[in-house]
C-alpha cells in the first residue's frame, strides 16, 4: 500500500492532472472569497463552504479518472495484481493518494478564514466543522471516482462517468422534489450527498452526516475492490 | 516446484484453456511452446494470480495462488507480454517502486546495482522510461521481475520485438538465470525454447500437446527416416526400380523439372537403403545428383503437433 500510494502521489504531479486540479480548485475558491464575502465587505465562510461543492462535483472525476483506468491500458495493473500486495491494498493506496491532494486543495479555505481573520473574526469552531465536511464529502467523492475509473479503461469515459454519478448522487433531492411522490422526495434527501453536506455548512456538526460519508467512501471503495476482482474471473 | 493441475479457462463460450496439467521441477527452464493464440498468455497469467481459472489450480512451492496469494506471489517474478511499465518514471525510479512493491528485505542499492549490470540497464538508469526503445523497455521488464530475486521466473515472450544481438543477450541470460531460478519461458519460436529449455510443454489451441525433452520428443516422432533425391533419367523407370528395392516403403516424385526428379522414398527407421538405391541407379542407368537422409526436426514436429488437433 505504502508503494501504490508514494507512486501515485508522485504520478499526480509528474503529469499536469495534480496541478490542473489544485489550479482549479484554488481559482474557484479564491472567486467564491471575493463574491461571498470580500465583495460586501463581510466575512461568510459558511456561504464559501457551501458553493464549493459545485465544483468539486466537476474536478474530482478528473483526478480520479486516471487511478484504475489508466492502469488497465497501460497493463501495469498486471505488475501491481501479480506482487504480492492485496486489491485491497491497491486500492486503499489510490485513495490516500488522491485524498492527500485533495487535502491540499482544500486546505485554502484555511488561508481563506486566517486573511479574513485580519479583518474580522470568522468562528473557528464553524470553519474546523465545515473543513471536516469538505473532507467527508471530497472522501466519498474520491472513492466514486475511482470506482467509476475501475469500470472502464478509458480516462475520458471515466471523467464523464464520474461526473455522472457525483451529478445524481449530490443533487438527487433537487431531482427528486420535482417528482410527485413525496416518499421519494423524503428518500432523496436522506441520501443527497448535497443535503448532508450543506447541514455543516449551516454549522451543525451531526454524527449521522459524518457516518454517511464515511460509510459511502468505504462502499464504493470496496465496489472497486469487487470490481478489480471480477474481472479476474470474466 | 510449479504445480498446474486441471486448469482450465473459458471465456465464454471459448475455451481458451482445456484441462492443462503439468509441473515444473526445481532448477528446470519449462519451454511452454505453442502458436500464436494457443493460451500460453493465459496460462502464464493463470499461474501468477492476475486472472482466475474457471476450474483446476495452481500449486507455487505448495502454495495455492488463490488461497495464499501472498506467499506465492513473493515467490514469483512475472514478465508480462507487455512489459507493464510507468511510462512517466524513470527506470530507477520505477525499480525502486518495484522493490517497495514486492517488500523486499535485500539490501536497496546493491541489489538495484547487481540487477542492472546483470540485464544491461547501466546507461539508461536515470532515464523516462517513455523515451526508452523497444529492447531497453523489454530488459527493465525484465529487470522488473527479478527484483526481489524470486525463486521462480515467468517469461511470456522475452524476446519479442528484439534485435538479433539481444535475443542472443537475453537467451544467454536466461540461461545464466535458470542456474540459480526455476523458469517458466513462453515462446513461439522454435529454436529460442530448442536453444534454452530443459522440457518443452507444447501447448495448442488450449490443449497440451506434448510435454517431454527435446530428445523424446523427437525420438516419438522417429519412427520413419525420408531420403531426399534428386535424380536425372526417365521418370517411369527411375520411380519403378526406386520401388522395387525392399526397404523402401513409400516413394513419390514431388517435382520433375528439365529432366531433374526430386524424388521423397521414405523407409522403416532401423533400415539404410542407400547404398540399395545407389545400386538400382547403377544398374538403371540414371544419374542421382543429389541425395540427403533427414529426420523430422522439431519445427516439422511442432507443426504436426499443432496439425493434428485442428483435424481431431
Amino acid at each position: 500500500m505504502g508503494a501504490v500510494f508514494r507512486r501515485e502521489l508522485k504520478s499526480y504531479f509528474v503529469t499536469p492532472i495534480g496541478y490542473v486540479f489544485l489550479a482549479a480548485f484554488y481559482a474557484y475558491a479564491g472567486l467564491m472569497f471575493y463574491v461571498t464575502g470580500i465583495s460586501e465587505g463581510k466575512v461568510r465562510m459558511d456561504l464559501l463552504f457551501s458553493s464549493l461543492v459545485i465544483v468539486l462535483v466537476v474536478i474530482v472525476p478528473i483526478l480520479t479518472m486516471r487511478t484504475m483506468a489508466e492502469e488497465r491500458r497501460s497493463k501495469t495493473d498486471q505488475c501491481l495484481l501479480t506482487s504480492p500486495v492485496s486489491i485491497g491494498g491497491i486500492v486503499a493506496g489510490k485513495f490516500l493518494a488522491a485524498f492527500t491532494v485533495y487535502l491540499a486543495a482544500i486546505s485554502i479555505t484555511v488561508v481563506m478564514a486566517l486573511v479574513a481573520s485580519i479583518y474580522a473574526s470568522p468562528d473557528w469552531k464553524v470553519v474546523l466543522g465545515n473543513l471536516i465536511g469538505l473532507a467527508l464529502i471530497g472522501a466519498a467523492y474520491i472513492s466514486i471516482g475511482i470506482f467509476c475509473s475501475s469500470c472502464t479503461e478509458s480516462q475520458s469515459v471515466a471523467a464523464v462517468f464520474g461526473f455522472g454519478v457525483l451529478m445524481c448522487t449530490t443533487f438527487i433531492s433537487s431531482i427528486a422534489s420535482q417528482l410527485p411522490f413525496e416518499f421519494l422526495t423524503k428518500l432523496a434527501d436522506k441520501v443527497s450527498f448535497a443535503e448532508r453536506y450543506y447541514t455543516f455548512t449551516y454549522g451543525i456538526f451531526d454524527i449521522s452526516n459524518v457516518l454517511f460519508f464515511v460509510s459511502a467512501a468505504f462502499v464504493f471503495l470496496f465496489l472497486t475492490v469487487r470490481v478489480v476482482e471480477k474481472r479476474r474471473y470474466s | 516446484m510449479i504445480e498446474v493441475r486441471n486448469i482450465t479457462k473459458r471465456y465464454g463460450a471459448q475455451k481458451a484453456l482445456d484441462d492443462v496439467s503439468f509441473s515444473v521441477n526445481d532448477g528446470e527452464i519449462l519451454g511452454f511452446l505453442g502458436p500464436n493464440g494457443a493460451g500460453k498468455s493465459t496460462a502464464m497469467n493463470i499461474i501468477t494470480g492476475y486472472i482466475s481459472a474457471t476450474s483446476g489450480k495452481v500449486l507455487v512451492d505448495g502454495c495455492d495462488v488463490l488461497e495464499q496469494p501472498m506467499k506465492a506471489k513473493k515467490n514469483m517474478g512475472y514478465l508480462p507480454e507487455i512489459p507493464p511499465l510507468y511510462e512517466d518514471m524513470t527506470v530507477k525510479e520505477y525499480l525502486y517502486f518495484i522493490y517497495d512493491l514486492k517488500k523486499c528485505k535485500l539490501p536497496k542499492i546493491s541489489h538495484m546495482k547487481d540487477i542492472c549490470s546483470l540485464i544491461g540497464l547501466g546507461d539508461v538508469y536515470g532515464r523516462l522510461i517513455k523515451n526508452l526503445s523497444k529492447g531497453y523497455r523489454q530488459r527493465v521488464g525484465f529487470a522488473q521481475a527479478l527484483v526481489g530475486d524470486p525463486k521462480i521466473l515467468i517469461l511470456d515472450e522475452p524476446t519479442v520485438g528484439l534485435d538479433p544481438k539481444q535475443i542472443v543477450e537475453i537467451r544467454d541470460l536466461i540461461k545464466k538465470l535458470g542456474k540459480r531460478h526455476t523458469v517458466i519461458l513462453s515462446s513461439h519460436i522454435l529454436p529460442e525454447v530448442q536453444a534454452v529449455c530443459d522440457r518443452i510443454v507444447v501447448i495448442n489451441r488450449g490443449r497440451i500437446v506434448a510435454d517431454d525433452t527435446e530428445k523424446n520428443i523427437l525420438a516419438g516422432f522417429d519412427d520413419e527416416k525420408n531420403i531426399y533425391l534428386t535424380a536425372q533419367g526417365d521418370k517411369q523407370s527411375v520411380l519403378d526400380s526406386l520401388e522395387a528395392i525392399s526397404g523402401a516403403q513409400k516413394v513419390s516424385c514431388k517435382k520433375a523439372k528439365g529432366g531433374e526428379l526430386e524424388i521423397v522414398i521414405k523407409s522403416a527407421k532401423d533400415s539404410d537403403i542407400r547404398r540399395q538405391v545407389f545400386d538400382s541407379a547403377a544398374k538403371g542407368g540414371w544419374a542421382i545428383l543429389e541425395m540427403r537422409t533427414s529426420k523430422p526436426t522439431l519445427e516439422e514436429i511442432f507443426i504436426r503437433l499443432t496439425e493434428q488437433k485442428e483435424v481431431g
